[in-house]
């Protein structure tokens, strides 16, 4: 459905999106991730076509976005990054303008409204001026404005942005039941929510695309992801790094904890391990040991996204 | 065509939702009630026209009203980031900008209508020329939607409506400037006729003369409205410049 290819994108001298390459189909959920300044959102506007790329190529459903772009335009729903919305109108002036646009009309235009206020819970301040609704609800707003023409395609910037824990979950399960036939893109800067909902997901650092998958793919990229944790009772931690070492393809063993009654130990594996095989030789050479806690370790997103992109005080040395 | 229509109906809620459409409506009558009765003598000239008395005073109204109604078209939509929303509608930016406008123009219409008391006291009073009275507020109109345009292009500049306000009022200033009395007198001192005539035929006061008289020429016509085209063509350059980047 979405289709982006080398795209470029240079404010003065600054390249803020630099060759940026994926595909989005129907069915996935794709979450963009990154640090700020990274080009997410430059990124976004440019899918939407409300700003024009300085080279590259977008499509979305078959229309291309600058050759096309009002074709485009009718598949995507758009949340922008700050939520804005009209303050002079009620939520339900607001809402019922974005449907007319969207080419609803008479009853159908009722009734698009009426689906949004119900999904985004908007009830209790329908008839309020969005300039005085708190920042969730208008956040809310501006989110059910991105659905009310059921698009094909969803592009949010940061969506649960200022919401409250309910409502992000609200908005987490919302995204995910809608993935399963639309192609949707969001921004985030919580990784969690990269678990929770999306099928594949792009690290995006200083414009570029540095990493690409899905979570678990992600996850394994983390240097923890295969380690094995064990906790033996009534073995020193050097005695149990020892005994470690012996089993095949281990690269290095780390002591977590030490005390006179047990000990932890992590084995890092030299090569990514598949099917457990590596716990598995931990466990055979600590046979007869008093063993209290064995587990393969999952990695983690958030070490994978601190390694992956540079953190700002590095950067400039970098530069 | 509806994109036109359903931008300006939004456009024109807003107006009215505002308090910004009533103070403008307010002072805009109190001004022409003033200088109608008592700077421009209208009993005392004991003419029934209106020429001289009201319509000649509107370039100078709308020299600050008109940028007043106009300042907020794009600036506010690009400092609320609404403007992100309109423009990933499906729609083009020109239907956006057309929209916006119409609406204003139509506002600045509602208001010179509201005027009205004006023409029946005169009709009153006297046995005016109603056809070249109904030609002045035409005129009227036109040249209101020139100032308007005129504040729609100083406002897609800028986030900031006090500096669009500003842009706007001189911009137009220097327009009527260029066919204001004095002026042109000043310019008849050099010598030379064809650089009057020139610079007279940019003013906003030498076409609406024409109007004044009860002259609906095709060239001040013509005048206004591609003031107005211009203006709003520039708008929609300024605009994909800025998100040119
Ligand atoms: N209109 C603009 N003019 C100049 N530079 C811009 C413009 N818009 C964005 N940039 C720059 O482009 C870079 C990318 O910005 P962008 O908003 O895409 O980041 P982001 O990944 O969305 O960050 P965040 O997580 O903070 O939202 C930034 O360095 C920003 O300063
Ligand atoms: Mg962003």
């Amino acid at each position: 459905m979405i289709n982006v290819e080398r795209l470029t994108k240079v404010f003065g001298t600054k390249r803020a999106v630099d060759g940026v390459s994926f595909t989005v189909e129907r069915g996935e959920v794709l979450g963009f991730l990154g640090p700020n300044g990274a080009g997410k959102s430059t990124t976004m506007r440019m899918i939407t076509g409300f700003i024009p790329p300085h080279s590259g190529r977008i499509t979305v459903g078959g229309h291309d976005v600058v050759d096309n772009p009002i074709a485009a335009k009718r598949l995507v729903g758009y949340l922008p990054e700050n939520a804005a919305a009209y303050t002079d109108m009620t939520v339900y002036g607001f809402l019922n303008f974005c449907a007319e646009i969207r080419g609803f009309t008479g009853d159908g235009r009722k009734k698009a409204v009426h689906r949004v206020v119900e999904m985004c819970f908007l009830e209790n301040v329908l008839h309020q001026s969005v300039e005085t609704l708190s920042k969730g609800y208008r956040h809310r707003t501006c989110f059910a404005q991105s659905i009310i023409h059921d698009p094909e395609v969803l592009i949010m910037d940061e969506p649960t942005d200022g919401l409250d824990p309910n409502q992000k979950h609200e908005v987490r399960n919302l995204i995910r039941r809608m993935g399963e036939k639309k192609a949707i893109i969001f921004s985030t800067h919580i990784l969690e929510e990269v678990d929770a909902v999306c099928s594949r997901a792009i690290i995006i650092d200083r414009g570029r695309v540095v990493a690409n998958g899905t979570p678990a793919e992600l996850r394994r990229k983390s240097e923890l992801a295969g380690a094995v944790t064990v906790r033996v009772a009534g073995m020193a931690g050097n005695a149990l790094s020892q005994k470690l070492y012996n089993v095949s393809g281990v690269q290095r063993c780390v002591i977590l904890q030490e005390n006179p009654k047990a000990a932890t130990v992590r084995v890092f594996p030299k090569a990514a391990p598949v099917n457990g095989e590596f716990a598995r030789a931990v466990a055979g050479a600590l046979s007869g040991a008093q063993v209290e806690e064995l587990h393969s370790e999952e990695g983690r997103l958030d070490e994978v996204f601190r390694n992956i992109t540079l953190p700002d005080t590095a950067k400039e040395v970098a530069k | 065509m509806t994109n036109i229509k359903t931008i300006a109906k939004r456009e024109l809620a807003a107006y009215f939702t505002s308090p910004v459409a009533y103070v403008f409506i307010v002072i805009f009558l109190l001004l022409c009630g003033f200088f109608t009765f008592f700077v421009g003598q209208f009993f005392e000239r004991g003419q029934a026209s209106l020429s001289a008395p009201f319509f000649d005073w509107h370039p100078w109204f709308y020299l600050f009203l008109v940028p007043a109604v106009g300042m907020r078209l794009w600036a506010e939509e690009r400092r609320v980031g609404t403007i992100e929303l309109l423009l990933t509608m499906p729609i083009t930016a020109w239907q956006a900008i057309v929209g916006k406008f119409l609406a204003s123009w139509v506002f600045l219409g509602v208001a010179l209508a509201l005027t009205f008391p004006i023409v029946l006291s005169v009709n009153f009073l006297g046995s005016p020329d109603n056809g070249v009275i109904f030609a002045a507020y035409v005129g009227s109109w036109l040249m209101a939607g020139a100032y308007l345009a005129i504040s729609s292009l100083t406002s897609a500049f800028t986030r900031n409506q006090v500096v669009s306000f500003i842009v706007a009022v001189v911009t137009c200033l220097f327009l009527i400037l260029c066919g204001f009395g004095p002026v042109i007198q000043l310019l008849e001192g050099l010598g030379k006729p064809a650089l009057v005539d020139l610079v007279a035929s940019f003013s906003f006061i030498t076409h609406f003369n024409g109007f004044q008289r009860g002259v609906l020429d095709s060239r001040d016509v013509i005048f206004f409205l591609s003031v107005i085209g211009f203006s709003l063509f520039t708008t929609g350059v300024i605009l994909r410049g800025h998100r040119a980047g």
